[in-house]
């Protein structure tokens, strides 16, 4: 270019707030990433936050796995925080969760309560007898109908809900020990701290 | 495009960490064809709530088919759009909506995009003008030719 454009001349120099801004901008966009980054290793990373959290569980009226005439509905549960588990022998992550589970109740720190979902009867029978059983009651919910009332999309899934029957916690995924010490304790703690600190194993026999 | 819908198909089970029950494989019956209109034009507005970038008219998830029933089946009972809505928002989450009400929460969500071009906007507005004010003196040709004359 023998003839260079005359504005070439002058310099065009960026404002100093124009780069300080393009440098914020740039270093947010790094952070947005970084943050996408860590978040994609949690298996959790896709689960929704549930739209029960400190709202009253949904009423429901549900057979017994193990003895379909006998019916349990949410009122009965009430008076003392119980875990709802919800799982299908269809669900190979739920097989995953299973020990984990079963050594969080065979604790007897809380009722922890099948929610077979979407499910064989004889089939979730079958699951149980060949893995044990840690539930103290199976509900069994072959259509699926209550479990929408529940916000339930997949299996596993695990609600924590307290004795006035207000949904605390919940979890998507498989429960790991890192989730159980880190999540589903604390949220049991604030539980039994906010009942007056009563502990030990309720009252069995009132769901059955 | 079959090997397509079935690559995004695998896609999505893939990704999704949780298995599927099997269900009801018999299909929906619309009473009329207005009934299956409004229902398509529902379900095509809410969001699948595990297989999660696709619709609920599209998704092949489980809960997606039980969903989709269960939206027929409120309709059956003459609830509105705006219920039926309400009804899935209340047990899923704002999430199920491909246009989320607009609150605090959703409010970047609604006006980000909307600031971020008005914000382009400004900073091309000022440099504009800004090359505008310096460049008429330098860049007029006859009027550079006539100063070197001079």
């Amino acid at each position: 270019m023998n003839n260079p454009a005359p504005e070439s001349k002058t310099k065009h120099r960026l404002p100093p707030v124009a780069i300080v801004l393009g440098a914020l901008f740039f270093l947010g966009l790094m952070g947005l990433m970084l943050y996408g980054v860590s978040r994609s290793g949690k298996p959790d990373r896709d689960s929704l936050p549930s739209a029960l959290i400190n709202k009253p569980a949904p009423a429901f009226s549900l057979p017994v796995l193990h003895d379909p005439s006998v019916h349990v509905t949410d009122k009965q549960l009430r008076g003392a925080p119980y875990l709802l588990n919800v799982w299908g022998s269809w669900c190979p992550t739920c097989r995953d969760e299973h020990p984990i589970l079963t050594r969080f109740a065979e604790t007897k720190r809380v009722r922890v309560i099948g929610y077979n979902w979407k499910d064989e009867p004889s089939e979730a029978l079958r699951w149980l007898e060949q893995l044990g059983n840690p539930y103290m009651v199976v509900l069994a919910d072959q259509e699926g109908r209550a479990a929408l009332d529940w916000g339930i999309a997949a299996a596993p899934e695990t609600f924590l809900v307290d004795g006035s029957g207000i949904v605390r916690w919940k979890y998507s995924g498989a429960i790991t020990q890192q989730v159980m010490d880190e999540q589903l304790i604390p949220a049991l703690e604030k539980v039994e701290a906010a009942a007056g600190g009563k502990h030990g194993a309720p009252d069995l026999g009132a769901a059955r | 495009m079959k090997a397509w819908t079935g690559v995004l198909l695998w896609m999505c089970l893939a990704f999704s960490a949780s298995a599927q029950p099997a269900g009801d494989p018999s299909p929906l019956q619309y009473r009329d064809r207005a009934e299956e209109v409004r229902f398509h034009a529902l379900t095509a507005e809410l969001r699948c709530v595990q297989c999660q970038n696709q619709s609920l008219a599209d998704s092949n998830a489980q809960i997606a088919h039980d969903l989709r029933r269960e939206v027929l089946k409120l309709m059956h009972e003459g609830r509105s759009d705006a219920q039926i809505k309400q009804f899935l928002v209340d047990r899923y989450g704002e999430f199920v909506l491909y246009r989320p009400q607009l609150e605090a929460s959703t409010a970047l969500l609604w006006f980000g995009p909307g600031l971020l071009l008005l914000a382009g906007a400004v900073l091309l507005i000022v440099h504009v003008r800004r090359r505008g004010r310096a460049v008429p003196v330098a860049s007029n040709d006859d009027a550079s030719q006539e100063e070197r004359e001079w």
